[in-house]
């Protein structure tokens, strides 16, 4: 007998009753969802920049490479997406857009459609990732049921950069990904 | 050696003790703030006990599910039995794949498996990409906590042996050079890897695809580096429903840390093209635990480690005093179904205060399947010296003159003799406390001579 | 009161018994002030309580045979610890040639102040009580009775014992930095596990003497002869009471 099947005997021989699947009810939510979105973001340290707090950051700071998969940032894009990810080691900033977001968390789904690469958000030094208002949701409930079942081969939901507290509990920003988020709200 | 003795051991270092206990209990007061901004909070750990629950009665056909949902994907799935067979299928992975060298993000299920012994007795390399994990493997430590695992050490602990691994300033302690230190060196790491293994928090069965959260982002650097990418999980880490995922990502940060969702939540459908990916559903004694119906709710583990941080025995005994892959009181609960002997002391290095039971996101009942698996384990033992001493007091209680005798001996020669004899029988409870000052007569004769 | 002077059947821990007879006085005059009819049977020995926490519950058939056969003539069952009351209505195996009086039992025994905010129906006792208090919330009382919200769940705040004794003229509560944190008794835990056991009561008493409390007041002897007993080890001079003793002597 495989493995599997020897698994699914062993399940099926204990005869479990079936205990039901309950609905998910909708919960309230935040009253001013940009607002809310906005703090936290603040709370998952990342910060929300306007799009000329963006042009003047990529004016004023010396990023060599620049990758925009973001239509509204495209004319500072530098390079193209390489054939192995390895290559974007020295991205200094890429800009993503986002599709939708939770305002409970801040958490911004993207997919394969906003990403070049997947490794794109993660290898970059910087990013920034781009959302219309509208696109602000309340929770994580309305967040899926935005999702629905649409299909990529990745998905994610981006809240902060990357953090780490393992030294001590002492929050240290810049683990092993993007040592910054900004989100620019359109 | 068994839980009370590691513990005396660990509060030996008073001062070590109160800062591990202060650090985790700053924690659990994080997780205090954030659900208590969630007013349905309480709804949502109902909702994610029946969705675990309602998992767990058909777990069959999830699993079939997913199976012919995932390969549809183009994820190819593989079934292991045991630890062992889960070890074997992903060294044969690599073996195909010629690798030498793999990165690995935190899962708990390959701990259990002891997944890293086995790869690197047959030569392969494993680095272990989350910072935490990252110290402990350099000290060759197990981790103490299963979000945080190097939450028993100091900053001078990890200075030291980056300093020696990593060639990092000597005493330089500051948490932001130190961890940039270990960014350097595992972007390396990343760079290189051609396979890179990760745990999974949650599976759908639904769409065939899987979640893996992590703050650091060390998951994503991992797998979408590398050109396979191999997850590890438990079978009961299944759920039915993609939308199901908005009650548990809601549970899970909240619960861990107090942060409101982890930074990167990822979900995983199939490969990149040109790639491959590996989903290895591993039961290693589930099933068992599963045709334990006083027990089988302990599968409903979400493991973000609420339970060890406010655990009053966790913080004041550590991680390492369990002995177990799983630490605190969810692994008291998890590890006697796998092993009763080597872990009996554990569902008694408890005093049932029932804290780990309302933190819980998904309502297992922690604290009265610690009470439970005692009962099982004083039969399991027969009639031990305590077995035999709680009969004789069952033989008290049961006749109110035996009763009556012995209480009124009780106090007369608790009252009668000298300290030194008092406290033999009761030396344990004499270490540290007094007794209580002895009355003169016993509410039942006092009840006698005034309700008469 | 909902049913005409309904007779209490005063169930008293052993260890009360025994060691602390004046908590038993006082909840047997705090009842009959509130107009109750109470009777202590005298046969009465022990819940089971200890052993079945040893994982000896399967040993405790004959002492739980007995409760039922004390208890069930009464209305109501009342005891001044949750801790053993939750062991009569969810820990005690089940007698099968004793069903109907088990469950009557089960569901109509009663810590002592969910009894008096409850079932008499009382809101709270009028008296004084200058001093400084802290409250120790045992965890079988807080967290398997719910006598009071817990620090772990999000519910609305409220504690039956001390709803009670809110309107004692000069009482003062303080808050603690952690509000219910386990005191480290746990039966044969304060033997079995001695140095942490002793070591959460130090932490608990230290969260009291640091907030400047004269006497820690809870529902459990048990918690309080662990912290009194390591308190008087200590040389620390603050006090430990059980809440009826403070109600009864408000009321008089």
């Amino acid at each position: 007998m495989s493995s599997k099947e020897s698994i699914l005997a062993a399940i099926k021989g204990l005869k479990l009753e079936e205990k039901p699947l309950p609905d998910i009810p909708d919960f309230e939510i935040a009253s001013d969802l940009v607002d809310s979105f906005s703090l936290s973001l603040k709370a998952n340290k990342g910060t929300v920049a306007s799009k000329e707090e963006i042009e003047k950051l990529i004016s004023e700071t010396e990023f060599l490479k620049i990758y925009s998969a973001s239509p509204v940032f495209e004319q500072y894009s530098n390079c193209q997406v390489p054939e192995h990810p390895a290559d974007f080691a020295d991205l200094d900033l890429a800009i993503i857009e986002g599709q939708s977001a939770s305002a409970e968390n801040a958490a911004i789904w993207l997919d394969e459609s906003n990403l070049a690469l997947r490794a794109l958000p993660f290898i970059a030094a910087h990013l920034v990732i781009v959302i219309r208002k509208e696109n602000i949701l309340g929770n994580m409930h309305q967040a899926y049921d935005r999702i629905g079942l649409a299909k990529s081969g990745f998905g994610i939901f981006i809240a902060g950069p990357s953090k780490t507290a393992d030294i001590e509990q002492s929050l240290v920003v810049g683990a092993h990904g993007a040592m910054s988020l900004r989100v620019v709200i359109l | 050696m068994s839980h009370p003795e590691n513990a005396t051991v660990f509060l030996k270092d008073k001062a070590r003790a109160k800062w591990h206990d202060e650090t985790l209990w700053i924690v659990r007061e994080k997780r205090d703030a954030t659900i208590h901004q969630i007013p349905e909070w309480e709804k949502l750990r109902e909702l994610a006990s029946q969705i675990k629950d309602h998992t767990l009665s058909k777990l069959d056909f999830y699993l079939e599910e997913l199976e012919k949902n995932a390969t549809a994907n183009g994820i190819k799935v593989h079934w292991a039995e045991n630890a062992e067979e889960h070890n074997r299928i992903v060294a044969k992975i690599l073996e195909e794949k010629n690798c030498k060298a793999i990165v690995k993000s935190k899962s708990i299920l390959t701990e259990e498996c002891h997944l890293n012994p086995y790869l690197e007795e047959r030569g392969i390399e494993v680095v272990d990409t989350d910072l935490g994990e990252r110290i402990i493997q350099f000290l060759k430590q197990p981790p103490s906590h299963i979000v945080m695992p190097a939450i028993h050490l100091k900053k001078s602990d990890i200075s030291d042996i980056f300093h020696e691994k990593l060639h990092t300033e000597k005493g330089n302690v500051d948490p932001v050079y130190l961890t940039h230190a270990a960014r350097l060196h595992l972007r390396e790491k990343f760079l290189q890897a051609k396979v890179a293994i990760t745990g999974v928090n949650f599976a759908v069965a639904e769409t065939g695809e899987f979640v893996v959260c992590t703050n650091e982002g060390n998951a994503d650097m991992g797998v979408h580096l590398a050109d396979t990418h191999i997850a590890c999980m438990g079978i009961e880490k299944l759920i039915p429903r993609r939308k199901d995922l908005s009650v548990f990502l809601r549970l899970l940060a909240r619960s861990a840390t107090g942060q409101s969702i982890t930074n990167y939540n990822s979900h995983f459908r199939s490969p990149s093209p040109g790639k491959e990916l590996h989903l290895i559903l591993v039961n290693n004694g589930r099933t068992k635990q599963l045709g334990r119906e006083k027990f089988r709710n302990s599968l409903k583990c979400i493991r973000c480690g609420a339970c060890m941080n406010t655990c009053p025995i966790y913080r004041r005994s550590g991680g390492f005093s369990y002995g177990s892959t799983v630490p605190g009181p969810i692994g008291s609960i998890l590890s006697p179904g796998i092993d009763l002997k080597k872990f009996s002391t554990l569902p008694f290095a408890s005093t049932l205060c029932g804290s780990c039971s309302d933190v819980c996101p998904v309502k297992i009942n922690i604290h009265e399947q610690l009470y439970e698996w005692r009962q099982e384990i004083t039969k399991a033992n027969g009639s031990s010296l305590k077995g035999l001493s709680m009969k004789m007091a069952n033989g008290i209680f049961k006749s109110p003159l035996a009763y009556r005798i012995s209480g009124k001996m009780m106090r007369a020669s608790l009252k009668n003799l000298p300290d030194s004899i008092i406290y033999n029988p009761l030396n344990t409870w004499g270490k540290g406390r007094d007794l209580p000052d002895l009355p003169e007569e016993s509410f039942k004769a006092w009840y006698k001579k005034n309700r008469p | 009161m909902k049913i005409e002077s309904p007779h209490i059947g005063l169930f008293i821990p052993c260890y009360i018994d025994q060691f602390y007879p004046n908590v038993a006085i006082a909840t047997l005059e705090l009842l009959e002030k509130l107009g109750c009819k109470v009777t202590y049977p005298l046969g009465q020995t022990c819940c089971g309580q200890p052993m079945s926490n040893a994982g000896f519950e399967a040993d405790t058939e004959g002492t739980t045979s007995k409760f039922i056969r004390d208890f069930a003539r009464f209305d109501y069952i009342v005891a001044p610890s949750g801790s053993c009351v939750l062991h009569v209505k969810d820990h005690s195996p089940k007698i099968k040639n004793l069903k109907k009086n088990q469950e009557h039992i089960q569901s109509n025994i009663h810590e002592l102040s969910e009894f008096i905010t409850d079932i008499l129906k009382v809101d709270s006792i009028q008296g004084s009580f200058p001093h400084k208090i802290g409250f120790h919330a045992s965890c079988h009382g807080l967290r398997g009775l719910r006598l009071a919200s817990d620090s772990e769940r999000n519910e609305s705040a409220f504690n039956k014992t001390l709803q009670l004794m809110r309107d004692l003229k000069g009482m003062e509560v303080v808050e603690l930095t952690r509000k219910d944190e386990c005191c480290g008794f746990g039966g044969t835990f304060a033997v079995s596990e001695e140095a942490i056991s002793v070591q959460m009561g130090k932490d608990r008493l230290a969260d009291h003497i640091d907030k400047g409390v004269e006497i820690i007041v809870g529902g459990d002897m048990s918690c309080i002869m662990h912290m009194q007993g390591i308190a008087a080890r200590e040389n620390e001079s603050i006090q430990l009471m059980h809440f009826a003793e403070i109600l009864n002597q408000a009321i008089s």
